[in-house]
């Protein structure tokens, strides 16, 4: 499918389907409540103080618009396109999840639900969820894996410190898949108050087209700093996919400006072609159907979904939001993959031009920058989504680099 | 009529309510997993459910969450699990087979070469947890001509506006779901059930079952009291997991153990024939 379409920013369909991909695949126990949400959050769309609540949120609490800073000795370092970051690692909680958060629990409050459940795997989503389920008083239960608990201690102690309580989740591998299974199940067993804030852009429809919308405010930022700084639109964007929410929050803006081109960097931990050694859904998986909505997946011949691996908690999940699927196969925009090892040098070496401390996640995107920066052009504008930042993540890589703290 | 609408039409027939039994295929293992299959109809099972294990099966209470993945451990896989139904079929052919699972895996193996392939198998319906109406037009209408019937859950969420999407395109019989949950975990309130019952009777003609939470004698008499079937799950997984051995093999405790839970839980209800044929 090469053939160009008149606007790749239609979708979804009103039954939640991005061509293929996507949709409302959900147990019977589930579906109501997820056509209640799609009302509600259709008719929050239409309420201009839905919309004006938000952005005063995003202004005073999260500190928007967060900057779009010109990357001056990367760029000189890599000799080639002018590389530009958008800053959401200086969002309050420190990463691009706060703005979907923000946008999820005015809809729970608007929609009377007095209880908060998440999932999370690398701690940031849970973390973004405990704050804003602190700011409005709501009680809130996070769904962690219990071997992530391990890996992500700070981020476990800050949710404690919110006052939400963490559950460790040690059905299936105790992973960020099994969170988001105990999530459901949470969600099933207490429909009537509550309120299940999923981090990414997946799940059943409308979290997909909600949590896009939220995160949207990424890329029509970008739009106007850049026409206020260069006079014109961006010419290459580049951010990390795992689920794929901050890729999305950029990308969307842009899709039907065709001279933009887009990639999205997935985990290639320690290589597409080592079995299960990865989490690259769309460079190394198949299409399939998990978590309410069909998308590419890491699963074996026989439909069992797989574990998947990256240095990078929050880019370890073995699927990927259903539209970022749908442009794949579209063709809009290019998925490609980075290693453990890449990415890690990529933190090393914006660490130490940079002085910026940028999160594993975000280090993937990076790592894809080194390899394309130095083929464009010097007046081609790169952005790439600086979506967290690092200090969650200094453990483990002393643990990686072998360094002493 | 089916295999399933056979069995509906019998059990009115003798005035008793229906025993509905779930085991997961290839849980602990293959072997044993088939010898259990074939001994549920003597042991008092009306129709089998036979769970197609799935990694992810977040419907599912921790008790049938545990089986699927016993059974994935053990090597069981789609064709493998056809295979179970083929073999059963060989020696009965009168005892339903429902497949029951979650849809990736028979998205995966190929929707039409599933749905020809379980009914060459000898399965007389399918229950895909997590492929509701809206969603089920690339498998319908290949099942509708191969003749399985296809087995919906309504539960106590499924509002009125609702229900009429929910039963519209289901057959054999409707699978209430008894509690606002997962399987295995709280207890059914049948005054509450009862009430649901009588709505969704209010709208179809199908046999009813109820399931989830079913764990003793009790809920099987006065469940089977408002509804045409009762399905037992969890409990009988749970069984089934506390008979094995450290490694979690079978052990010669796990099949009588599961049946005799089988043939104890299905009292109630062959005493009730017989009452009523007096």
């Amino acid at each position: 499918m090469t053939e160009p379409l008149n606007t790749y920013r239609g979708g979804p369909d009103e039954r939640g389907h991005f061509g293929l991909f996507g949709g409302r695949y959900v147990a019977e126990t589930l579906m109501p409540l997820i056509l209640d949400l799609e009302r509600a959050y259709n008719a929050a769309k239409e309420d201009p103080s839905f919309q004006a609540e938000l952005d005063s949120l995003n202004a005073h609490y999260s500190g928007r618009p967060s900057p779009l800073y010109f990357a001056e000795r990367l760029t000189e370092h890599l000799g080639g396109a002018k590389i530009y970051f958008k800053r959401d690692e200086l969002n309050h909680t420190g990463s691009h999840k706060i703005n979907n958060c923000l946008g999820q629990i005015q809809l729970a409050r608007r929609m009377g639900k007095t209880r908060i459940i998440a999932e999370t795997g690398a701690g940031q989503h849970g973390v973004a969820v405990a704050t804003v389920a602190a700011r409005f008083g709501l009680p809130c239960e996070i769904y962690m894996g219990a071997t992530d608990i391990e890996r992500q201690k700070p981020n476990v102690f800050r949710m404690r410190l919110l006052g939400a309580k963490v559950n460790p989740v040690t059905s299936g591998s105790g992973t960020l898949k099994d969170a988001m299974n105990d999530a459901l199940r949470d969600w099933v067993a207490n429909v009537h108050d509550t309120f299940y804030i999923i981090g990414t852009v997946a799940g059943p429809h409308p979290y997909p087209a909600m949590v896009r919308d939220f995160q949207s405010v990424i890329g029509k930022e970008v739009r106007e700093q850049m026409m206020e700084r260069e006079g014109r639109l961006p010419d290459t964007l580049v951010a990390c996919i795992g689920g794929g929410s901050n890729a999305m929050g950029l990308f969307h803006p842009f899709l039907d400006d065709r001279s933009v081109a887009i990639y999205g960097v997935e985990a290639g931990g320690h290589g597409i072609d080592v079995p299960n050694g990865h989490a690259a859904s769309m460079t190394g998986g198949q299409p399939g159907v998990l978590h309410g909505n069909r998308t590419y997946l890491l699963q074996n011949d026989d439909g069992q979904i797989l574990e998947g691996h990256s240095i990078s908690a929050g880019l370890d999940y073995p699927g990927v939001g259903p539209e970022h699927a749908w442009l794949r196969d579209s063709g809009r925009v290019t998925y490609v993959a980075v290693t453990d090892r890449e990415a890690l040098e990529a933190f090393q070496l914006c660490t130490k031009l940079e002085g910026i401390i940028p999160a594993l996640e975000p280090s993937h995107a990076l790592a894809y920058v080194r390899k394309l920066a130095p083929a464009l052009p010097k007046d081609n504008l790169l952005v790439m989504n600086m979506c967290g930042r690092g200090d969650k993540d200094i453990f483990a890589v002393a643990e990686h680099l072998s360094m002493e703290m | 009529m089916t295999r399933i609408d056979q069995t509906f039409a019998r059990l009115k027939a003798e005035g008793r309510g229906g025993l509905v039994t779930f085991i997961t295929a290839g849980d602990p293992d293959y072997e044993t997993s088939l010898s259990m299959l074939r001994g549920l109809p003597a042991a008092g099972a009306d129709i089998i459910e036979l769970g197609m294990p799935f990694s992810d099966p977040m419907a599912d209470g921790p008790a049938i969450q545990a089986s699927s993945l016993r059974a994935l451990k053990a090597g069981q896989t789609m064709k493998k699990t056809l295979s179970m139904v083929r073999e059963f079929r060989k020696e009965d052919q009168v005892t339903p087979v429902v497949l029951m699972g979650y849809y990736n895996p028979i998205y995966v193996y190929a929707v039409d070469r599933f749905v020809a392939d379980a009914s060459e198998a000898g399965a007389d319906g399918l229950i895909i947890v997590d492929l509701p109406p809206e969603e089920d037009e690339e498998l319908r209408p290949a099942a509708v001509e191969k003749g399985l019937n296809l087995i919906r859950l309504a539960t106590p969420t499924t509002d009125e506006a609702r229900l009429p999407a929910v039963l519209a395109n289901t057959s054999g019989f409707v699978y209430y779901v008894s509690i606002a949950g997962i399987t295995g975990t709280a207890a059914p309130d049948v005054t509450s059930v009862g009430a649901h019952v009588e709505r969704i009777k209010a709208r179809t003609d199908l046999p009813i079952a109820i399931g989830f939470g079913v764990k003793s004698q009790e809920q099987v008499r006065d469940l089977a009291a408002v509804a045409e079937g009762v399905v037992v799950g969890s409990a009988l997984v749970s069984a089934i997991a506390g008979t094995l051995d450290e490694d979690g093999r079978a052990t010669a405790e796990t099949e009588p153990k599961l049946l005799g839970l089988v043939q104890y839980l299905a009292e109630p209800l062959r005493q009730r024939a017989e009452a009523s044929a007096i």
